[in-house]
């Protein structure tokens, strides 16, 4: 399906991540956000404050962040493609909701915009290190997808994409921006409404007698309603069956949460999306993810130039983890070179995919900045003696 | 005449009026004997009947706690959120769809402890949610603690020796923060509370109805008043309809009056009235109004489809 | 006559509201708030049990039912509730609506 055209800001434009990234949204189709403002990510919802009246839709400042968390998620089973931004502090506030998104299987957004941490840190400076509560913040077993942009001009596409593959997939989507992503001002490209291609609610057309709400076929997924169509229909964060109703035994459990899991990790060819040159037999593999991914392609490009074969492998997806190109890679390369503004997180599933088939070296950072092309350099060089 | 049935468990049970806005299938319920909360369900069901509304309309929404499981028991749209949080996923629903009749029903500790934060905003907002809050002072589901409603001196599992807080007078905290119809009654009260609930219906804005009732098994137990009959004896017994009491006044004690009634019932610009005004009056014709959501055709749900 | 005159009391009697009460057993937990608010005593608890050991009420007045399902609105289990049924004690004539004639 296009993209509703009074949503899409078509033009060049010179835009920050944030902004760019409400563009995205409002592009997907999204006509609800709740949010709480928290630096780096406010300007996301200032724009959407700002716009959304001028296009149709609803903007609610909630009191916290776990409010906004779940007034969006009210929004969605209204009828509404809904989104909130946070940061560190904000997201960790989340979980629950995120947790309760992923159970009752409700298609939504959640930005980060990564800044310093653990609690406050360094509201104004970026960092990397949220990638491993993006999956496992909340409690118990669940999946997610999570997507990292590292331009401005990523922040408006793949934003459009995280809100078709929540609708997709049913799930809640983390679009995990850092601060130097958000606030840096690029060229952004909106091409016409009819470019844009927006994957709709894959709302039910079964009848009410007929309709289950957590009824799926093949592919894992259900489809939605809405409330006020009269399909009187139970949505609940209890361990529940096929009808929606709470249903806590063991059985009902295992068969809920591998499916939860499982609708995504089947997919997961189609999700997990890299950007990789294909030069032949690198010995060296710089695996990095968003604004690091900037800094690695010029640590590479030195590396090249003294000799080294390099080779990039840039996460778009970062989960669900590209966990079996890690695997095939890991098989002709010598070894994998992590940089991250964290003191080693996405480094570990590198390890855990490449075994005992290539070296992995992190190139940690503890935020505040981002690296030096030099440290990236360094750490190839030494892995490729 | 006399008529009983024996219809095994789920079975849906013609003839009685509340029998439709149930969920046959689920029943006999988890709510213990003496329980109010079943009571309260009642009288909702008595107040949809007599004001008329379409059904569909209704979506009912609660969080966690014996009465969040009011939303699995009816038959209507119905969302079990997670503690405390059953308003901001109202607000988000209401605010989607405008057309929605969203209903809050919830217990005190839900709502005034872990929601309070939600509870004093929506109500500041004004945003057009009907909250109906059973409270039986205490967390009942999780065994019987304290809740900022627990009566100063009573005993709880987690006030062994006797609650020592002050508590929470609910319809004062919701008056204050901006709710423009406040009304409490008890599991006694049926038909008032059926009229109550209707009235709510029939306003726009934040609406909080506070209903007292046992928890036998719980509170009433531990500070040794007896059974859930004990209970409602005790309510016909001391509580006082005083409407438009003010609401300073109408705190509860361990074993006192209770003051029920209709306390407020005022005129406010509800949430949504509030922001179109505003963005007509600083966008004029730029300000476009969110468009009504597309409902399907259950008639010909293959025909229609409601998505973005 | 006049809007501050009552209209007058039927001559034959007055019609009694009649009902019946039915009772869903295996609902019953045995609260007593049905017997206990019945305004007019129609209900005891039985001696009998339902599956799960409460025991549920019976009828004991039937002829005081009046259909005001007072037990249907208390009931918290939704295991009994009162039906008016169509049949007016006394004289035959007079129905409700009579008495607003004038």
């Amino acid at each position: 399906m296009k993209a509703d055209p009074r949503g899409v800001l078509t033009g060049t434009h010179f835009l920050d991540g944030d902004h760019a990234c409400c563009e995205g949204a409002l592009a997907a189709g999204s006509r609800f956000a709740a949010g709480y403002p928290i630096t780096p990510s406010t300007e996301v919802v200032e724009r959407f404050a700002s716009r959304v009246p001028t296009v149709g839709g609803t903007f609610i400042q909630m009191e916290d962040e776990l409010a906004a968390s779940i007034t969006l998620q009210g929004a969605v089973w209204g009828g509404a493609k809904a989104f909130t931004v946070t940061s560190g502090p904000g997201f960790s506030l989340m979980m629950e909701h995120i947790g309760y998104a992923a159970m009752t299987e409700t298609p939504c957004v959640f930005v980060d915009v990564q800044r310093g941490g653990p609690s406050t840190g360094l509201p104004t400076l970026p960092a990397q290190a949220d990638m491993m509560q993006a999956r496992w913040g909340s409690h118990g077993d669940y999946e997610i997808i999570a997507l990292c942009p590292n331009s401005p001009q990523e922040c408006f596409d793949l934003t459009i994409k995280a809100f078709n593959f929540a609708e997709e997939f049913r799930v809640p989507v983390m679009f995990m921006m850092d601060e130097v992503v958000g606030h840096m001002t690029e060229k952004v490209v909106i091409p016409p409404a009819d470019q844009i291609e927006v994957v709709p609610r894959q709302h039910t057309k079964k009848s009410v007698a007929d309709y289950l709400p957590y009824g799926t076929n093949v592919n894992q997924v259900p489809e939605m309603a809405h409330a006020g169509e009269g399909y009187n229909f139970h949505v609940t964060g209890l361990t529940h069956d096929e009808r929606g109703y709470p249903n806590m035994t063991p059985q009902t459990q295992d068969k809920l949460v591998r499916r939860l899991q499982n609708k995504i990790l089947d997919a997961a060819d189609r999700i997990t999306l890299l950007e990789e040159e294909r030069t032949d037999n690198a010995d060296v593999i710089v695996v990095s993810y968003g604004i690091t991914s900037r800094v690695a392609q010029r640590g590479i490009e030195l590396a090249r130039a003294q000799g080294l074969r390099v080779r990039k492998l840039r996460l778009i997806t970062c989960w669900p983890f590209p966990e079996k190109r890690i695997k095939e890679l890991a098989r002709t390369a010598k070894a994998f070179v992590v940089p991250e503004l964290n003191l080693g997180q996405m480094v570990r599933e590198v390890e855990r995919a490449a075994g005992p088939h290539a070296r992995t070296v992190s190139v940690p950072h503890a935020g505040g900045s981002v690296h030096r092309p030099d440290d990236i350099l360094k750490a190839i060089v030494e892995v490729s003696r | 005449m006399i008529n009983i049935t024996k219809p095994t468990d789920g079975q849906p049970v013609a003839g009685n009026v509340v029998e439709p806005f149930l969920r046959s299938d689920r029943m006999p319920h988890i709510w213990c004997s003496g329980c109010g909360i079943g009571t309260t369900v009642n009288s909702f069901a008595h107040a949809l009947i007599d004001s008329k509304i379409d059904l569909r309309t209704v979506a009912l929404v609660s969080g966690i706690g014996c009465t969040g499981r009011v939303a699995g028991y009816v038959n209507l749209d119905s969302f079990h959120t997670t503690h405390g949080r059953a308003i901001p996923f109202a607000t988000g629903l209401k605010l989607a769809n405008p057309k929605l009749n969203v209903v809050v029903y919830s217990g005190d500790g839900d709502l005034s402890a872990i929601g309070g934060n939600h509870l004093i905003h929506a109500a500041r907002r004004n945003l057009d949610l009907k909250v109906i809050c059973v409270n039986n002072l205490v967390y009942a589901m999780t065994g019987g603690q304290t809740a900022p409603t627990t009566p100063g001196h009573a005993i709880t599992s987690t006030s062994p020796y006797g609650q020592c807080e002050p508590s929470f007078n609910l319809p004062h905290l919701v008056e204050a923060a901006g709710a423009v119809y406040v009304a409490r009654w008890t599991t006694f009260h049926v038909r008032q509370l059926a009229r109550s609930i209707g009235e709510a219906f029939q306003k726009k804005g934040f609406s909080f109805i506070e209903v007292i009732s046992p928890c036998p098994t719980l509170y009433q137990r531990r500070n040794k008043m007896g059974d859930g009959l004990d209970t409602m004896k005790y309510y016909k017994e001391k509580s006082k309809v005083r409407h438009g009491a003010p609401t300073g006044e109408v705190g509860l004690t361990i074993n006192g009056e209770i003051v029920v009634g209709k306390f407020v019932d005022r005129d406010r610009p509800d949430y949504q009235s509030l922001y179109r005004a505003q963005m007509v009056e600083s966008l004029g014709d730029r300000y476009i109004e969110q468009p009504d959501i597309e409902s399907t055709d259950l008639e010909h749900p293959e025909e229609s489809c409601a998505c973005s | 006559m006049g809007v501050w005159e009552r209209p007058p009391l039927p001559k034959g009697g007055f019609p009694v509201p009649k009902g019946r009460v039915s009772i869903v057993v295996e609902r019953c937990k045995a609260c007593g708030f049905c017997v206990e608010f019945c305004p007019t005593k129609v209900l005891a608890l039985s001696s009998a049990f339902n599956s799960k050991g409460y025991h549920p009420p019976h009828v004991v007045a039937p002829e005081k039912c009046s259909g005001c399902d007072l037990c249907g609105m208390y009931c918290p289990d939704f295991a009994i509730y009162g039906q008016k049924v169509a049949e007016a004690k006394g004289s035959a004539k007079p129905k409700a609506e009579a008495s607003h004639e004038s």
